[in-house]
């Protein structure tokens, strides 16, 4: 079941740059719901939208990567940060 | 190392389900409205996540036919099993191509075939591309309704909102 060649070799590694990916996917989440200043949520926010779409890139689907880079990193965080602005910027929680 | 092929095999499940979790206990927990409207995203990607990661095959690359895969399949349509010569005729190969997967008994030649096993399934990643554009969609109405929320109350915490509905009712 071994990939064989060159090839092979850039697949076997390739899960160790999706492990990091993936924490630091739950980390940005975490930390994104956890701080207290909506404006540093919303760009935190952003930053866990582009991880995951480094990581369906990774996984070879290109299409819904850049879907997500424009549409999950650039319209939900401007929609996020213009709500922010608009409305007040501390969370009590 | 079998077992730490298995757990990494299992790794984006692992982090789907964490992701999914994460995303529930904002939506319950969280007293603010945009860190509600956040952790429904959280659960909407990790959604996506899980259906992507189906699709996801071992050396596949992306579902995209290179030029010369697509010579090879036209050539070998035209000639009706002569797959050699792929140096000509290029500008009728994307017509080829679909009578090619119109009549596929034409062409058994198994060398110039395209193996699916090669390209990831795309049928996940064009139902994820709707799933996508929905998820951004509801955040937006949500959003809106938020900031209606806050010109009506002068808050975005949902058990202040809670309060001035009550003493309003009073």
């Amino acid at each position: 079941m071994e990939a064989q060649g060159p090839e092979g070799e850039i697949v076997s590694q390739l899960w160790i740059f999706d492990l990091i990916l993936l924490i630091f996917l739950v980390l940005t989440a975490v930390i994104s719901l956890k701080v207290r200043d909506l404006l540093s949520a919303a760009m935190i926010f952003g930053v866990y939208s582009f991880l995951i779409c480094l990581l369906w890139t990774g996984m070879a689907a290109v299409d819904v990567a850049f879907t997500e880079a424009a549409v999950g990193a650039g319209v939900s965080a401007v929609f996020l940060i213009s709500t922010v602005l608009r409305t007040s910027r501390r969370s009590s929680d | 190392m079998e077992l730490l092929k298995a757990i990494v095999g299992g790794m984006n499940y692992w982090i789907f389900i964490i992701l999914m979790m994460i995303g529930l206990y904002a939506m319950i927990t969280k007293n603010n409205l945009v860190k509600k409207l956040i952790g429904m995203s959280i659960f909407q990607t990790s959604i996506l996540l899980f259906f992507i990661s189906l699709a996801v095959k071992e050396g596949a690359t992306i579902p995209i036919l290179h030029h010369d895969q697509a010579h090879a399949k036209q050539g070998d349509h035209g000639e009706g099993g002569k797959h050699s010569d792929p140096s000509h005729k290029g500008k009728e190969a994307a017509s080829a191509i679909e009578e090619g997967k119109e009549k596929p008994s034409v062409s058994h030649a198994g060398s110039s075939k395209i193996d699916p096993d090669r390209f990831t399934n795309p049928l996940p990643h064009v139902l994820m591309l709707t799933a996508i554009v929905v998820g951004v969609s509801t955040l937006g109405v949500a959003l809106s309704i938020t900031q209606k929320l806050y010109t009506e109350f002068g808050t975005i915490e949902e058990n202040e909102i809670l309060d001035q509905l009550k003493s309003g009712d009073d």
